[in-house]
Parts: C-alpha cells; sequence; structure tokens
C-alpha cells in the first residue's frame, strides 16, 4: 500500500525537483543523531555541514545554491523511513546522504530508489546488499571487501609477513564475511594459512584457540571479530605470550576495542577507508576546518564530507542542474576527485573507490601506520 | 600442551564453580533454578558497579558482590519457587517460574546497563604471571582454581560435618520426614538458596574478570555448560560436578587443538549424550543423589 502510493507521488515528485533546481538545490542528510550509532551520526553532521557551507561560500557553482535539510533516523528501521519519506515528499530534496547503518539503509534506501532520487551512503559498509538496492543507489564509503586486501597489502609491505592464522567468530554473518575477504586476500597474495581457528559470538574464552594458533608461530594473526570480542581477544592473545603482529576486521576499528583491550591494543593494526594522516592539501585543509569548527573529525565526518562534494561534483558536471536525475547522471561522470579521503571515482556497481590505509594502535589511539 | 591443559583446567574451575551451586539446589530441591545464570550475571555487574562507582578494592568489592548474590537467591526462592510450592506440578512450574525470573533480571540488566560489553578497569588484579615450562599462567588464574577447590572442599565440610549440611542432606531425603524431626524445612531451603547463589554469584564475578567481559547475556553459555556439567557429574553430587567441569573444561580444550572449534560444542555435547546412555546417573550419580 506504501509503495503503491509512493510510486503514484513519485512523478509529481521529480517534477517539483527539477523546477526548484536551478538557483537552490535541497540535499537531505539523514544521520543516527540519537541512539545506539550516535557517536557516528555527530561526526556525519559536522562534516556535510561543513561542506555544504565551503560550496556555497567557495562558489565552485555558479548559480546553484545547496540547502541542507537534516534529520535524524533515531539508529532505527522505522523512523529512517519515515524520515526518507518526509524528505523525499514533502521537502522534495534532489538527493539524499545517508542513513548512517547499513541496515537501515536496507530499509530506507528502497523508499529512494522507488522515488528515483539519488542517494548516496557515505558509512554503510556491508559489502552486498546496498548499491545492490538500485541504480538511484551509489556508496562514498568503501566496503569491507574493499578496504581489508588495501589494508592488508599496505601491511605486508610494511611488516614482510609469510604465514599468518586466522581466528573468527563463525555464526555472525559480519564477521563471517570479514574472515572469507582475509582468506580470499591472503590466498591471492600467496601469503601461507598455517591455521584457521573459529568462535561463537557469545563465547568469551578465546585461550584454547590463541593457543593453537601460537603454537603454529604465525607472523601475523587476522581476526575478524565485533569489537566485544575483539578487546577480550587481544588481551588473552598477549597474556598467552603471544608477541607477534595481530591485525584486525572492521569490528576493531573503533575506540571501544581500545577501550577494551588496554595496554593489549597497543601495536594492534586495523585497515580503514580514511588517511587522517595524509599531506594531500585537501585532507589537511578539511582537518583544519573541522577543528575550526571545534570537532576533530574522525573517518564518519570526512566520508560524509566527500558525500557532498561528490553530490556537489555531479551537479558541476551535470551543467549546473540540480534535479534527481541530473545529479544520478552527474555521479557517473565523477572521476578523481579530490576529496580527504584521496582522489575518488565511483565503480561501475556504483560503489567507492580510493585508497585505503592502516591504522596502528600507539599510545591509546589510532595513528596512520606510515 | 602444557599452556591447554592449563586452559582447560581454568575454564573447568570455572564451570565447577557455576555448577556446584546449580547441584545444591538440585539436590535438595529436585528444582533446576534456571535462575542461576542471571544471579552470574547480575552479580558480576554488583562487583563491576562498586569498583567504578565506589573504588572499592576487588577484594572488598568480591565479598559483597557473593554476600548480594547470597540475597539474591533467597528472592528467587521467595517469588519463584516458595509460592508454588506443595503443588502436585511445583517442579515444572518451579522451573518455569525460574525462567521468567532469569528473563525479568536479564530484560533488568539490559535497561540499566545497556547492551555494551564493559570490563573491570586495567590493574584491579595484579597482572603478574607465571612461567610453567613453556605454558603461562596468570595469578589471576590460579587465584580462580583455588577459590573454586577451596568452595568444594568447604561446601562438602558443611554438607558432612554440620548442623545445617545434616539438615539440607534430611530435607533433601523427604522434606516431610524432616518436617516431622523439628527440620524448619522453608529454612532449609531458603538456606541452600542462600549458598547456592553465593557460589554462583562468585562465578560471575570471576568470570567478569578472567574474560574482560560483563553484559547481560554473558551467563547464557555457561548456562548450558553448567547443565551438561551437573548432568555429568551427577545430579546432585558436588564431587560429580566438581569433576565433571575440570573434565568438561579439559575435553572442550583439547577439541580445540586436535579437531579445532568449530567441533567443540559437537564434541562436548556428543559425549555428554554417550554418558546419558551408557550410565545414565552420571559420573558419581545415584547413590551420591540423595546426599544432596
Amino acid at each position: 500500500m506504501r509503495l503503491a502510493l509512493l510510486s503514484l507521488l513519485a512523478p509529481l515528485a521529480i517534477s517539483a525537483g527539477s523546477a526548484r533546481a536551478a538557483e537552490t538545490v535541497k540535499i537531505g542528510g539523514v544521520f543516527s543523531l540519537t541512539g545506539n550509532a550516535a557517536a557516528y551520526g555527530a561526526q556525519q553532521k559536522a562534516g556535510v555541514q561543513l561542506a555544504v557551507d565551503e560550496v556555497n561560500k567557495g562558489g565552485k557553482l555558479p548559480g546553484v545554491t545547496l540547502e541542507l535539510v537534516l534529520d535524524d533516523d533515531g539508529t532505527s528501521r522505522d523512523q529512517g523511513i519515515t524520515v526518507f519519506q518526509r524528505l523525499i515528499n514533502r521537502e522534495k530534496v534532489s538527493a539524499i546522504i545517508g542513513p548512517t547503518l547499513s541496515t537501515t539503509a536496507t530499509a530506507a534506501d528502497p523508499i529512494a530508489q522507488a522515488s528515483k532520487v539519488p542517494v548516496v551512503a557515505v558509512s554503510n559498509t556491508a559489502p552486498k546488499g546496498i548499491t545492490d538496492i538500485g541504480d538511484y543507489v551509489w556508496r562514498v564509503s568503501l566496503t569491507e571487501a574493499q578496504v581489508i586486501p588495501a589494508a592488508l597489502a599496505l601491511a605486508r609491505q610494511k611488516l614482510g609477513f609469510k604465514t599468518a592464522a586466522l581466528l573468527y567468530g563463525n555464526d555472525d554473518a559480519f564477521t563471517k564475511a570479514g574472515f572469507d575477504v582475509m582468506e580470499a586476500a591472503l590466498k591471492a597474495s600467496g601469503v601461507q594459512i598455517l591455521g584457521i581457528q573459529t568462535f561463537a559470538t557469545r563465547d568469551r574464552d578465546f585461550n584454547a584457540q590463541l593457543t593453537a594458533l601460537k603454537d603454529l608461530k604465525p607472523d601475523i594473526l587476522l581476526v575478524s571479530a565485533l569489537v566485544e570480542q575483539a578487546g577480550s581477544i587481544a588481551v588473552a592473545a598477549r597474556q598467552l605470550g603471544y608477541t607477534g603482529p595481530i591485525m584486525g576486521g572492521n569490528g576493531f576499528n573503533s575506540t571501544k576495542f581500545i577501550q577494551l583491550a588496554g595496554p593489549a591494543a597497543e601495536g594492534v593494526l586495523v585497515g580503514t577507508a580514511w588517511n587522517r594522516a595524509s599531506q594531500d592539501p585537501v585532507n589537511q585543509a578539511f582537518i583544519a576546518a573541522m577543528k575550526a569548527r571545534g570537532t576533530d573529525p574522525d573517518q564518519f565526518a570526512a566520508q560524509a564530507y566527500t558525500g557532498v562534494l561528490v553530490i556537489a561534483d555531479a551537479i558541476r558536471q551535470a551543467g549546473l542542474k540540480g534535479g534527481r536525475d541530473d545529479i544520478k547522471a552527474g555521479f557517473a561522470k565523477v572521476k578523481d576527485l579530490p576529496t580527504p579521503l584521496g582522489k575518488f571515482s565511483f565503480l561501475p556497481n556504483r560503489d567507492g573507490n580510493h585508497p585505503a590505509a592502516v591504522q596502528v594502535v600507539r599510545g591509546g589511539k589510532f595513528e596512520i601506520l606510515q | 600442551m602444557g599452556q591447554q591443559i592449563v586452559n582447560g583446567l581454568f575454564l573447568g574451575s570455572i564451570y565447577a564453580l557455576f555448577a556446584l551451586g546449580y547441584t545444591l539446589v538440585f539436590g535438595v530441591l529436585d528444582i533446576l533454578n534456571l535462575a542461576h545464570q542471571a544471579v552470574f550475571m547480575l552479580c558480576a555487574y554488583v562487583a563491576l558497579l562498586l569498583v567504578l562507582h565506589l573504588h572499592l578494592p576487588m577484594f572488598v568489592a568480591f565479598p559483597i558482590s557473593v554476600g548480594v548474590g547470597g540475597l539474591v537467591g533467597l528472592a528467587v526462592e521467595r517469588l519463584a519457587f516458595r509460592p508454588l510450592r506443595g503443588r502436585s506440578d511445583s517442579n515444572v512450574t518451579g522451573l518455569i517460574s525460574s525462567i521468567a525470573l532469569a528473563t525479568i533480571l536479564e530484560a533488568l540488566a539490559l535497561q540499566l546497563f545497556g547492551p555494551d560489553v564493559e570490563r573491570f578497569p586495567f590493574g584491579i588484579v595484579p597482572d603478574r604471571s607465571l612461567h610453567l615450562g613453556n605454558a603461562v599462567v596468570s595469578e589471576l588464574q590460579l587465584v580462580i582454581i583455588g577459590i573454586a577447590l577451596s568452595m568444594l572442599a568447604a561446601l562438602t565440610f558443611v554438607l558432612k560435618r554440620t548442623a545445617l549440611g545434616r539438615r539440607i542432606r534430611a530435607v533433601a531425603e523427604s522434606p516431610v520426614a524432616a518436617r516431622i524431626l523439628g527440620v524448619d524445612v522453608d529454612r532449609v531451603i531458603a538456606a541452600s538458596f542462600f549458598v547456592s547463589s553465593a557460589l554462583g554469584a562468585a562465578a560471575g564475578v570471576l568470570f567478569g574478570l578472567a574474560f574482560n567481559s560483563v553484559s547481560p547475556d554473558m551467563g547464557r553459555t555457561v548456562e548450558l555448560k553448567g547443565l551438561a556439567v551437573i548432568i555429568l557429574g551427577g545430579m546432585g553430587s558436588m564431587p560429580g560436578a566438581a569433576i565433571a567441569g575440570f573434565a568438561l573444561g579439559l575435553l572442550e580444550v583439547f577439541t580445540v587443538a586436535k579437531l579445532g572449534s568449530s567441533y567443540r560444542d559437537a564434541v562436548a555435547f556428543g559425549v555428554l549424550f554417550l554418558v546419558l546412555v551408557i550410565r545414565p546417573r552420571g559420573l558419581l550419580g545415584a547413590a551420591a543423589l540423595r546426599e544432596a
């Protein structure tokens, strides 16, 4: 019923959007400003606000002014759907950035697809099920399947490991997917896998698995786990006397991991989409501008900022037209756009493409492995 | 090899500690108290709060949480079991009402503390370890194994040698006969719940410390293993529960080491199944069953 109503409204919405596009282009920003993912949402909000202000002031789009319409998905699928409907039908936005979590995106993005409103995902990392929704869904954030192989290759340049042992949660889709990517990347690069061990989501004791893996004397230990277990695993590995490097999947990519693992987090490697330490002037200017506004930016801010730059470039590519289909057509022409994430382009499947980096925990903080 | 034996004994001592309290109530009441895992979880949080907010040292926070565990045990008995006692189907209804209580306590913890995993602050227990050959044993692990063994000894002593122990055994034998002989059955049952839940609380705090994680669902994994342990050991048997606890710990660890971790639970519960088929009363069951 809801869908039927939407498809009825969709043509109206498009014509309304295109008509206004010449002067002011409305961009919707849907982030988790409350709820569990609120920490990410706050960074994303700051990132898009900065980018919109810069685009408007910098005169990058002559005759076009971006207007940001922010809303909160409450870290909930239901609220995400409601907010998408409001932005599309009431606010008549030309494009939407967000939502924060992949699970919300799988619920809300189909509404935008049905209404032919382009969506830019800036933090969804699930390899499947996001850009698969349809040709109006595009993605800036690298997926796990993109970050892990790139990070492994970078780490291998620095550490020169030849053998590896793997530990992963085999009853969780996210950790299993991370493991699959790790295993494939290791095989492709000729690293010998000495042993693989598994655990279940509710396990808290990893001593037996870690002892078995440690006895194989691998050059590196790769772990795909949710953050709750990542901390315990790092602590137990160090307690058992494993001194080699540990590299985690995306589950480790959180300050919660450092909090749970404490001193055992030191030296742990994690792939990341944003090279914070990059000396690229675009990146340095972004960090300085964010700090001037009182926010120390993280990966989420950098990706959200990039999302706006990508939309602005799409409008430029489309001949300074900001209608829904103009922007969608413009996306395909975005190529080597300078962003804080590095040179950005879209892949044919509408996923983003830019360099990845490796972080290492030093002194209780993530630093870029140089 | 040596390290895996240490891992197994350590894991086993946690199982044993959890199962001792479980089997005590079972021996007395013939009822499984499925709220045991909720007490286990709740008291880990009690210790965490004492340490984080009142800045108490662990050796103070631990006995307090164990005491709180005992009191929660009294409440569990009052709320979930006493109102149903004397009914013809009280075994089944008691089991179900204890599941209900466990769910309520877990939901409460979820509301109060959120779903995130918390941990005790670093350095709350000394981070020293011993090297035995090529095996590493942390001081905390030794303390936990020690506590498990001494609790077993203390509990056996109480049951065999004290007046309370005699009353508990009398009630286990026959509540009616015990009542005729002047034993206050309700009090004895409450006392066993107190001791049982205090043991569960001790296991919870030590588990949280040992594995660096306290969360509302932490009791779930241990609950199933605890059930396996008391069945394996012979329902109601103290030494049986302890032996079975260590045996399950070692079995799990060696399955992981030799076959891989995916087979761990399959082997553990497969052995449990075999024991039930070949020796239905468990390792030390039957004769010990009525001794509580």
